[in-house]
């Protein structure tokens, strides 16, 4: 059966790629419907695999590693495939009633989304650093098409700018791969871990952590490196620009977070890590205050992924040189902080979308009295807020509380100042929207009312993210399914 | 077994439905609107009877499930519990009634009976919050449904008050909440409790937990409005009257005033918090609090801020009672966290009248206002006496037993502020009263007729309920049922020994 669900997550997005770059924008979304059910029977299908049987090593047409491609499938993948399918098939659906068919270039969107989401779906699954860089590649490239499909100047140059940041980030990445291969002469990741612990060389494997890292906190948009984000998140399709927020950004950081994990800790250092945690900081308290600061909704929504990519920051401090307990419960917190951001960004950036489409302006003074005429979408992007600040019931509530525990217990007091103080900057940006779209003004114009399915799209998010918050439990034994060491 | 999980859940649940349902409804739906919020309210009353009638026979009901690794999701019906749950659940039925009549014609109804569901869904769930961070999903809860109630007026004033109201209660909440990681370090995840949980702890961790202390009463002081925190309340004061009857009289206020009892009684036990000395600083605060919000009243020309003060004022004497130790004092403190609401509830009620029946909003506007509205004024009257706290009204058991209470331990100093405090709420209520009965009629620029009644009917019968609970708690304070009876009855579980 694993045969099957595999072909399933890793060809049939290619294959539907490929097809629907044949296919008119209309029988492109007919496929894609097809396709999203297929990729949600797929992996709930691997769900219920791994939870009665174990996770697995999976090496594909045979070839074994070091030469072939081994994928692994453990409770931490199913979650994120889970998540992938989720917010993908929202974003999806949102973009087949968003875009317009009859332009041009819109017909290329099924394509780079298929593409996407077999990138998505590789590094979710990929063993080695080679496999990893390749899916990491396929993710960007189709981004940044995705992003110049707006088609205007500016989206092309914010397209191009983030494609620069990206190459540099890939360059850096592959750099360290090859450093790693260089050393260890392997590059599955469970056997560097396995010779990192032993080899008396590991040392040697600092610098090429350090590329990799670097490199991949390029692609993750860590501040300072962050600047390319604001201009492309802001700029592409509000569907688009949920896809890459919720997800794209979170492939780098999940290789970063697992190369880290697995044979980081082993030889990185405490400045290292300490460094990694004061970067984070900085961008919370400094993406939520540019968020604050912008005139634009779309901008706000993506200055707060900004602040939002910090605290996934805190893995690092957080896990290195502490107790096994603490490590797991900040990894615990980082997993439900990438799950709830990526709920409740997508709903943020979709609901922005809806209002932006009802009243016809990107400003945020635009939105007065917007609170009695699309309540639905105000509603959703508010409960979106709710998580984005970290407030309960959330998930967001919950990833907050979760790496509290975790700073309390390890000592280190200092990162609880952050979580504090970012969750109120937050609230300030979100109650800014808010108090915008609250405003009563007497000259009222008449606003367009989007397709109801627009709505319903964003708002299924939105609650998706506080239903995360007040079953944490549940999701995180998804993430705990048991690992079988047989192959 | 099972049913006695479900009724507390069901009695979070139903308001919680009654709102989504309200969201979803059309704007024009005003009939099927007010039947679901008045049918959510009874059954919620119901409810709330049932699981009282349970506690008092020493039933349990409760439920708790692991919501994150290492943290429960607990709730529990005891007496303490139900005492708030009771008030709130009464008082959302009559101000659910006093909203439709209030609110009648004018827009976006939708989603402040929406917000208005969900705030008290959270109220319900502070009140029968097992530990402090279930305590805590429900106190940020009310904060985020209760911002749009504020700003619902959509005015630049509204919305500069809703921000300064978001701005002062998220502050609170990240105090609290750090408060309450510090203490779920030091000793775990601890459920509430009678008599407290804490007091077996460790020497050593005695300092620890007097700075948790003081950081959980300045996170709950915020929306108990304690000294110097207290600034959002009388700006709140924008909200429609409905909403600042419910705000000051239950919800936001009882909200943080409950938590400081919870932690006080429950979590930390009184013996032990006195052990720790943490009680004298709060009595203190709570007794300059006490005079503060009396002499801020003294100068508001505006009546619906000066009933805010008021409220600064009168939340305190409930963490007064509850830092001065015996049960006496104890029996005071809570009982008036029944016997607040309800005054200060009419008193909302009818400052809403005068506004929407004569335009009045000044306190010199009030001129004669007695002849053109007897009802709302007697029920006025009679509220502020109350307030005063003249016999044999409800203010007056409270003030009673608080200044006894306060004498069985030696603490003199309580009864000095008590009477300080009751004059200066009769030099701010006794002028109003004299104005409403004996000064001659002001011109008003506005007048609402409604038939022969005074005020449109939903408008008027809800302060008369209340105003004649005021005085039924005063009368019959010694039979079961009473709040004094079952403040007697909480104080003799919390010092079993």
């Amino acid at each position: 059966m694993s045969n099957w669900l595999m072909a399933g997550l890793l060809f049939t997005p290619l294959a539907l790629a490929t097809v629907s770059l044949l296919l008119g924008f209309r029988q492109g979304r007919a496929l894609s419907w097809l396709g999203m059910l297929l990729q949600l029977l797929v992996s709930v299908g691997l769900w219920w695999l791994v939870r009665h049987e174990g996770g697995f090593y999976y090496t594909l047409a045979g070839w074994d590693a070091p030469l072939g491609i081994e994928l692994r499938v453990d409770g931490l993948v199913v979650t994120f495939l889970l998540l992938t399918t989720l917010v993908a098939s929202g974003c999806g659906i949102h973009a087949g009633f968003y875009l317009e068919p009859d332009r041009p270039w819109q017909r290329y969107f099924w394509p780079l989304y298929w593409f996407l989401w077999a990138g998505l779906n590789t590094v979710w699954m990929g063993g080695d650093l080679f496999n990893l860089y390749v899916g990491l590649e396929l993710i960007t490239l189709s981004a940044v098409g995705l992003v110049a499909l707006g088609g205007q100047a500016e989206a092309l140059r914010a397209a191009l700018r983030y494609l620069l940041a990206a190459l540099l980030g890939s360059l850096a990445y592959l750099l360290g791969v090859a450093l790693v291969y260089g050393q260890f002469g392997t590059l599955s990741l469970a056997d560097v871990a396995g010779q990192v612990r032993v080899s008396e060389h590991a040392l040697l494997m600092r610098p090429a952590l350090v590329l990799m890292l670097v490199g991949l906190a390029l692609k993750t948009a860590l501040f300072p490196l962050h600047g390319w984000l604001p201009p492309a998140h802001g700029i592409a399709k509000s569907p688009v620009s949920a896809l890459l927020s919720a997800l794209v950004v979170k492939a780098s950081f999940y290789i970063a977070a697992r190369v880290w994990l697995e044979a980081g800790v082993a030889v990185a250092s405490q400045w290292m890590a300490q460094l990694l945690g004061v970067l984070g900081a900085v961008a919370i308290i400094w993406g939520s205050w540019l968020a604050l600061c912008q005139p634009r909704l779309k901008q706000v929504v993506a200055y707060s992924s900004v602040a939002q990519i910090g605290y996934l920051f805190l893995l690092f401090p957080l896990t290195f040189g502490v107790e096994a307990s603490v490590s797991l419960h900040a990894q615990q917190g980082i997993t439900l902080q990438v799950i709830s951001h990526a709920l409740a960004k997508a709903a943020m950036f979709l609901a922005a979308g809806n209002l932006i489409l009802a009243v016809g302006s990107n400003r945020v003074e635009a939105l007065a009295g917007v609170s009695h005429f699309l309540p639905f979408s105000l509603f959703s992007f508010g409960l979106a807020g709710v998580s984005l600040m970290g407030l309960p019931p959330s998930g967001g509530f919950a990833a907050k509380w979760m790496l509290l525990q975790a700073s309390m217990a390890s000592g280190q007091w200092w990162w609880i100042m952050v979580l504090a103080g970012g969750g109120l900057l937050s609230a300030a940006y979100v109650f800014r929207i808010y108090k915008a779209s609250f405003l009563e003004r007497d000259e009222q114009d008449h606003f367009y009312h989007p397709d109801r399915r627009l709505e319903v799209a964003a708002m299924l998010l939105a609650l998706a993210s506080l239903g995360v918050g007040v079953s944490g439990s549940q999701v995180l034994s998804v993430m705990a399914m048991p690992f079988e060491e047989v192959q | 077994m099972m049913q006695q999980a479900l009724i507390p859940v069901f009695a979070l649940l139903c308001s919680m439905l009654a709102a989504a349902i309200i969201f979803t409804l059309p704007e024009e739906r005003q009939r099927l609107r007010t039947v679901i919020n008045l049918l959510a309210a009874l059954i919620k009353v119901a409810l709330v009877g049932v699981m009282t009638w349970g506690v008092l026979n020493e039933r349990d009901y409760g439920l708790s499930y692991e919501i994150l690794p290492g943290v429960s999701f607990v709730l529990q019906a005891d007496a303490l519990a139900m005492m708030f749950a009771g008030l709130s659940a009464v008082l959302w039925l009559l101000t659910t009634i006093y909203a439709v009549g209030y609110l009648e014609g004018s827009p976006n109804r939708s989603r402040f009976f929406g917000f208005f569901s969900l705030c008290v869904a959270s109220t319900m769930g502070i009140a029968l919050a097992g530990n402090l961070f279930t305590f805590f999903l429900f106190y940020e809860m009310l904060t985020l449904s209760t911002y749009p109630l504020v700003v619902h007026r959509g005015t630049d004033k509204a919305l500069r008050a809703g921000r300064n109201y978001i701005m002062y209660t998220l502050s609170g909440g990240a105090a609290l909440l750090l408060g309450i990681i510090w203490l779920q370090g030091l000793v775990g995840d601890i459920s509430f409790q009678e008599t407290g949980q804490l007091k077996d702890v460790d020497e050593n961790l005695h300092l620890p937990l007097m700075l948790v202390f003081g950081l959980l009463v300045a996170g709950l002081g915020v929306k108990a409005a304690l000294f110097p925190l207290h600034g959002w309340l009388p700006q709140a004061m924008v909200a429609p009257a409905p909403v600042s009857a419910l705000l000051h009289a239950v919800a936001v206020v009882k909200a943080g005033a409950f938590g400081i009892v919870r932690v006080v009684y429950d979590l930390y036990g009184i013996e032990f918090a006195t052990l720790l000395g943490v009680l004298e600083p709060l009595g203190w605060l709570a007794a300059f609090t006490i005079v503060y919000g009396s002499v801020r009243a003294l100068s508001q020309s505006d009546l619906k801020r000066r009933l805010a003060y008021s409220t600064v004022s009168q939340v305190s004497y409930i963490v007064l009672g509850a830092a001065v130790f015996g049960p006496v004092g104890t029996v005071g403190g809570l009982v008036h966290l029944l016997h607040q609401g309800i005054m200060k509830i009419t008193l909302f009620f009818c400052a809403g009248n005068y506004a929407e029946t004569l335009g009045i909003h000044k306190v010199q506007e009030l001129n004669g206002a007695g002849r053109r509205m007897p009802l709302t004024s007697a029920a006025f009257t009679l509220a502020a006496f109350g307030m005063i706290g003249a016999p044999p009204l409800a203010g007056f058991v409270t003030k009673w037993t608080l200044g006894s209470g306060a004498l069985n331990v030696g603490m003199e100093w309580v009864v000095a502020v008590l009477l300080i405090s009751s004059m200066l709420n009769a030099a701010y209520f006794l002028p109003v009263i004299h104005r409403l009965w004996f000064l001659s009629e002001y011109e008003w620029s506005y007048q609402r007729r409604w038939g022969r009644l005074e005020t449109h009917s939903w408008l008027l019968w809800p302060p008369l309920v209340t105003a004649s609970l005021t005085l039924l708690a005063g009368l019959f304070a010694v039979l079961p049922f009473s709040p004094l009876s079952w403040a007697e009855l909480i104080a003799a579980r919390e010092y079993l020994p």
